[in-house]
Formats: structure tokens, sequence, C-alpha cells
């Protein structure tokens, strides 16, 4: 920023044109919500279920495909989530460009490498690997 | 980043109280935003005392009596005098609205009436601020009826039922109290069209005359334009017209779910 800009003010406020896009993440933040409301009570009894059970005794529970499928998709539905409400976060209130990337940037890697490592625990416990 | 606080030049210091106009019996305290760009000097807020037996009972009543009685150079906007131009917005007690129908009676329980312009603009002067991108973003809606459509020799018909949609939109009197009461506006006005513009494309979109309801929708369809939107809902609290532009944001994302999904 240097100086007032010499553009008018509808060439600002056009600036580089609308990106079509934005809907996909609005419809996705609240199909995850929604999932994520459906999945809470059930992953909540599988939680207690789990409590005070040592490694052997979670791996029972896990062994179950529904148990193990409701885990699977909590985790992805609310790392999902978890993504497109910290981009957003982000978008709100970092404004320099290469700071905001770099945001975007990380908050991408660190929601997959959570949703991946989360993923790999439950199969590898439901699987009994 | 965003800014928690405001810029030094913009920080508020000091301020002048004027004396108590002479033989007044009873008198309303304004304590009233002035900034000068002429002289170099950060922003101060004035106290004033208004005879009240000698002045109508709204706030723009009180400050056109200040300028009348006491100060000449404290500087509004003004025009209808009647919440029909929309001139005259700003924050009074904290909230955004019209000065003319804001009466002195319903503000700060009988304190002092606090006076400011429209939050987190760039000021002109006093109360004035600078709606020059807010003007533009409604520009870039392009308000105004798109047709291919050879025009008919008489008018547009439009049944009681489709002209019966653009109640609680076309009232808008552009005010700008609704945007500039928006967080996710003062945060993004660049980008973020704001309620003002967003609720008069609402209104562009659901005319049913119009022929251009995908291309108004195209352009809309941006992160930042629409989707800066959170629904926090301070324009429907601001809005004197006691309309709803959260309300019309949301019909709108509803139209773009619906073309998609």
């Amino acid at each position: 920023m240097s100086g007032p800009s010499l553009r008018t003010p509808l060439a600002r406020v056009r600036s580089l044109g609308s990106s079509h896009s934005g809907t996909k993440d609005f419809w996705r933040q609240r199909l995850t919500a929604v999932a994520m409301a459906l999945l809470i009570v059930p992953v909540i009894v599988i939680v207690l279920m789990l409590l005070g059970r040592n490694q052997a005794g979670a791996k029972q529970i896990l062994a179950q495909l529904p148990i193990a499928i409701i885990l699977l998709l909590f985790i992805i539905a609310s790392a999902w989530h978890m993504k497109i409400g910290m981009q957003i976060v982000i978008e709100d209130y970092i404004h320099g460009e290469k700071t905001k990337l770099a945001l975007v940037m990380a908050n991408n890697f660190f929601c997959i490498a959570v949703a991946l490592a989360s993923i790999y625990a439950i199969l590898k416990l439901s699987s009994g690997v | 980043m965003v800014e928690f606080a405001l810029p030094k030049n913009s920080k508020i210091t000091g301020g002048k109280t004027w004396p108590k106009p002479a033989g007044a019996t009873a008198t309303r305290e304004f304590r009233v935003y002035r900034w000068n760009p002429d002289d170099g000097k950060n922003p101060s807020v004035d106290t004033y005392h208004v005879d009240i037996n000698d002045c109508g009972p709204m706030v723009l009543d009180g400050l056109i009596w200040i300028k009348n009685h006491i100060d000449p150079t404290l500087t509004f906007r003004r025009s209808c005098r009647e919440g029909v131009c929309g001139s005259c917005a700003m924050n009074i007690d904290g909230q955004n609205t019209l000065a003319c129908t804001k009466s002195m009676h319903d503000v700060g329980s009988g304190g002092a009436v606090k006076v400011n312009p429209l939050p987190h603009q760039p000021v002109v002067k006093d109360l004035v601020p600078d709606l020059t991108n807010f003007y533009a973003q409604y520009a870039s809606i392009e308000p105004w009826l798109q047709t291919t459509t050879p025009t008919p020799q008489k008018e547009w018909k439009q049944s009681h039922q489709d002209r019966e949609k653009l109640d609680g939109l076309y009232e808008c009197i552009l005010c700008a109290c609704c945007s500039t009461s928006c967080p996710s506006y003062w945060w993004n006005s660049d980008r973020f069209l704001g309620p003002a513009a967003l609720l008069q494309a609402t209104r562009w979109v659901k005319d049913s005359r119009d022929e251009a309801t995908g291309e108004r929708l195209d352009n809309l369809e941006d992160p930042f334009r629409l989707y800066r939107c959170h629904t926090i809902m301070n324009c429907a609290k601001a809005c004197p017209k006691g309309l709803n532009p959260s309300e019309a944001i949301a019909e709108l994302k509803l139209k773009m779910v619906e073309r998609q999904v």
C-alpha cells in the first residue's frame, strides 16, 4: 500500500472479479456439521465404553465394524469441519497475502495430518495389527 | 492483520466543553465527535448543552440546534429529517441509526447523548463518513432491471405475488447503518460487499421481471464478496427501517446451494 490509489472506486470493488467459488465450502461446512451432530452421541457412548480399558480391551471394542466406521466417519467429518472453520478465521483476520497463504497451507497440512493419524490409529486398533 | 486499535492519528484526545446556554431551564448534554482535516489535530469529543425547551425531540434536532446556536462549524449530513433519505446515519449511544428518527428521550436514560460517525469508515469531517467504497459496492451489484427480451410497449408485468417477494428489500434507503455495524465488513470491506449491497442484490435476484438472475449470482459467488457474512446479525439490529439484511443474505446462499447441490 503506497499512496492513494488512482483507480476508480468501482474498479477497486470489482478488483479481480468473482472467484465463482465458496458455495462448496459453505455446503460442506453444513454437511459436516449435521454429520457430527448425528455422530456425536454414538461417539460419546463409544468413548465411555473405552474408559478404563487397557489396549487389549480397546481393541476388542474397536474390532467391531460399526464402531470403527462410526469413529472413522466422525474423524473425517470433524477434521474437514475444522479445516474449513479455521480457513474462514484466517481469511477473516489475516490480511497480508503471503502470511495468509502460508497459514492456509499450514492449516491444510495440520488437518490432513490429524485426520490421517487418527484414521491410522483407529484402523490399527480395529484390525488388531 | 486486523486492526483492533485505532491508528495513532485517529485516537480521541480531549475536547472542548461549551458553556451552557444562558437562561435555559432544561438542558440535555451532547457529546459529539469532532475532527477537522485542516488543523492536523487528533479527533476530540466536544460537550454541548442543548436547551430542550427550544428544540425538537430528535437527536438530529439537537445537532441542528447546536449548529444554529452554539457552534456553526459542527458538520453532519442531513436532508429529509423523516427517515427517508438516509443522510443522517450516525452512531448514537453505541448504536448505528438515523439521527432524525432517534428520539433524545430514548437515548442513554437521560445521560449524555453520545454521537459518533458511522464506525470503521474514513471520516471526511466531524460526523461525515466517506462512503465512496459503500456506494461503489452498491454500483457493483448493478441495481437496475436487466433483460434480454425486447422491452414491451407498455410496462414489464409482475404478479401481485411476485411483487410481494420484494417486500422487506425495496425499502432499503442505503443509509449504511447495517454495513458499518458488521464486524465482517469492518475487517474486510475491501472485498466483502456488506449487508446493504447484498440486500440490494437479493432484491434484484428475486425480482420476477429480471432476466439476469444467474449472472447476478455468478457475480456474487465468492468467498469474500458473499461468504464473509457469518450471520452475526448486527445488520438486522441496526437497520432503522426494520429490515433484515441477514435473512436476505441467507436467501442468496440458499440460491447458491440450490443451483449446485
